[in-house]
């Protein structure tokens, strides 16, 4: 065990470097940069900026270095845990992105728990249940959630909310707990407002995983090991949880690792339309205004927690799942 | 299974071939055999209807809309759709027509109402001349499937936007940047992944392993961050045909790797297979074998993804410039009209800008639909399940 979780460890690595090589190209895409544009916008205002100082500015920034040098003073700053100072805020990225960050992980991370908490029992009842209306009605539903883009059921719903409901949507927090100290109530209050976020990002993922868990279950249905405990005189509900569910869970575990990624870039979306104070906002502007360190701090940390969610959803499955431990990941 | 039971099926079976034995025996190929599977199903039936019709609008979109997508309409700025009715005002039943509507605007709250005219009966015709146009940019005409002939009472079957042009005529052309991004996106993740999966399929050892370590990396970053992060990168200058052509790589840029993992497993597969080795001994190179031997038996599954995948493009088009972060006005597409449904104010005033939504809707859930028949099809010889 110790080995396989050290060899994945590793493995990681390369992804982790590939990946900020494409977080820092794509930042380094557009022409011009955020300086540029800044002086620019100063002097048609009619400030008097002398190159000299826009070169000191270049300096601060290390602006003027060959891409390599810039490349490995972000990253070398970016593994020590500095992120760099924000052009547009003026402001430590640190500062900027932190709560934000870990305000969508939250919401992700609801998200996951919502779907595999309907998603599993949803996938048992309709597969032990073939072709009854229940599993009919299902599949259906299941066959609509798969194809839904959660950006547009939010703005549906927002138009439904606020229309029926007098909900002004969006944000993460009631006024009073907006800017208070994190307490138990703040906590109670941020959960209540995630729940309809949570919910519509998890549309898709839930529909996809209530077909992988009825078709897995329905797989194991029908192999002798649960005719034999039958035989044995198990109840049914019993000989069909402590065996069939057991073996049908392991590609559902086995894809969080694919769940996730999808489940942040759902994340950044819906909280644009939603209005969420997590990543998807903040990241947009940086885009549009080239921020470029803010932007790809982001992209690095967003995609590193999704191959840390991997990982740990790969050791998980070895833990549960001894053929992987010992016979490698094919 | 008890002897009794076991002889009550045996005659059982035994009725069944003298059934089937009076009956004309005929031999299908597998193309007919694949379509016999697919009509059984309706819902892909269906999908596939829908999806013929809304090409056909995309495709004769010029024609089919009523009027030009970027005429202003001067004092019909935020109009609601115009209602038909089929029932007069004295109970007795019509052609499609529709009354003149009347704005009215409260003095002291500007709050504006629309009202009905039931005094003036305009009908809804079919082949109508109005706005001018070049079909597929070609054939000068003015003939449009339907439309109103009079211009003092236009025809706005969901509403008017925010400068007063025709929101169904906008829809119509808008279709066809919506629907041909996704085909054109996924013809081109097809050409990456057949050469990148076919290749790393193929030769296996180093190459495989750098193509897969490739893949693994890209689809290890969140796609829609991803992607905006290439979009926001499109210069702002580019005219739209190249805003357009880029949009479709960077939306093939994520979609190839599902395919090249496709077609690698597949190539995998079939390269221990009897008769590849056999054409090998006889003498063919390896390119001869891959389009002659390898591609045909493994084309229906990559048609089967290439048809799942399409929806994920045009999702991606629709997101990204729902965002601003791709296509602009004045280049007309479902999810540059969407950009008018940001704010839910906006929403809440004029429900009718979330109407290409449904579109986007119909659409996907219409290749969905589609796909999951030709999946089930393109494999006619295994049980339903």
């Amino acid at each position: 065990m110790r080995t396989f979780i050290l060899k994945r460890i590793l493995q990681a690595i390369p992804i982790l470097f590939g990946i900020s090589v494409i977080a820092f190209a794509i930042i380094q895409l557009p022409p011009g940069d955020y300086l540029t544009t800044y002086v620019n916008n100063l002097r048609s205002q009619g400030d008097v900026i002398s190159d000299e100082q826009v070169r000191a500015l270049e300096e601060q920034y290390g602006l003027n270095q060959p891409m390599v040098a810039q490349y490995w003073k972000w990253i070398s700053n970016f593994v020590r845990g500095e992120m760099g100072q924000s052009f547009y805020w003026n402001k430590p990225v640190n500062t900027l992105i932190g709560e934000r960050i870990a305000l969508s992980m939250a919401v992700s991370l609801f998200a996951l728990i919502l779907t595999y908490s309907i998603a599993i029992p949803i996938g048992l009842i309709s597969a032990t249940r073939q072709y009854t209306w229940t599993d009919n009605v299902f599949t259906v539903l299941a066959f609509i959630g798969v194809g839904l883009p959660s950006f547009l059921v939010a703005l549906v719903l927002m138009y439904f909310g606020n229309r029926y409901l007098g909900l002004s949507a969006g944000g993460l927090f009631s006024i009073e707990y907006l800017d208070a100290p994190w307490s138990l109530g703040r906590v109670w209050d941020l959960l209540k407002h995630m729940a309809l976020p949570a919910a519509i990002i998890g549309i898709s993922g839930t529909a996809g995983t209530i077909r992988v868990m009825r078709a897995t279950t329905l797989d194991e249905l029908s192999r002798p090991y649960v005719e034999a405990a039958r035989a044995r005189g198990l109840r049914e509900t019993i000989a069909v949880l402590r065996y069939p569910v057991r073996v049908a869970l392991n590609p559902i575990m086995s894809t969080i690792g694919w769940q996730l990624p999808a489940l942040v870039s759902g994340e950044v979306l819906v909280s644009m339309v939603l209005g969420l104070p997590t990543c998807g906002p903040l990241l947009y502007t940086a885009l549009i205004t080239q921020d470029m360190f803010l932007a790809a701090s982001f992209i690095m940390i967003l995609s590193a927690l999704t191959v840390a969610g991997t990982l740990l959803s790969d050791i998980l499955l070895a833990w549960i799942d001894p053929r992987i431990r010992f016979g490698g990941i094919q | 299974m008890t002897a009794q039971e076991s002889q009550k099926a045996e005659v059982e079976v035994e009725a069944k071939v003298e059934e089937l034995a009076g009956r004309s025996i005929r031999l299908l190929t597998h193309r007919q055999l694949v379509l016999m599977r697919f009509r059984k199903n309706r819902l892909a039936l269906v999908g596939l209807g829908i999806l013929t019709l809304l090409y056909l609008m995309a495709f004769l979109c010029e024609f089919i809309a009523p009027y030009d997508p970027n005429r202003r309409f001067q004092g019909n700025v935020h109009i609601p759709p115009t209602r038909l009715h089929i029932r007069t005002a004295e109970g007795t039943l019509a052609a499609p027509f529709y009354y003149k509507v009347e704005r009215k605007t409260d003095p002291s709250t500007f709050e504006r109402t629309y009202k009905e005219d039931t005094s003036q009966r305009f009908p809804l015709k079919l082949f109508v001349r109005g706005d001018k146009y070049e079909l597929w940019g070609l054939i000068p005409l003015d003939l449009h499937l339907f439309g109103a002939d009079d211009p003092t009472a236009p025809l706005f079957i969901f509403g008017a936007d925010a400068m007063g042009r025709d929101l169904l005529s906008r829809i119509i052309y808008g279709s066809r940047i919506s629907l041909s991004i996704g085909l054109v996106g996924v013809f081109a993740s097809l050409l990456i992944g057949l050469i990148l999966g076919g290749v790393s399929g193929y030769y296996g050892g180093l190459v495989d392993n750098v193509v897969q370590r490739v893949i693994e990396l890209i689809r290890s970053i969140p796609t829609i961050p991803l992607w905006m992060g290439l979009a926001a990168a499109l210069p702002t200058n580019w005219p739209q045909l190249r805003v357009y052509l880029g949009i479709t790589v960077i939306l093939s840029f994520v979609g190839w790797t599902t395919l090249a993992r496709v077609i690698r497993g597949k190539f995998l597969a079939l390269r221990e297979e009897d008769y590849v080795l056999a054409a090998l001994q006889a003498g063919a190179r390896p390119f001869f074998v891959i389009r002659e031997h390898l591609l045909p038996s493994f084309m229906s599954y990559i048609l089967v993804h290439l048809t799942l995948a399409i929806p994920g493009m045009i999702i991606g088009e629709t997101g990204l410039s729902f965002l601003g972060l791709g296509l602009v006005a004045p280049t007309i597409s479902w999810g540059v009209l969407l950009k008018d449904a940001q704010k839910v104010q906006e929403v809440a005033l004029h429900p009718w800008v979330l109407i290409p939504a449904i579109f986007v809707l119909v659409t996907v859930m219409a290749f969905n639909f589609f796909g999951d028949g030709l999946r089930d099809a393109a494999d006619p010889y295994s049980q339903r399940t």
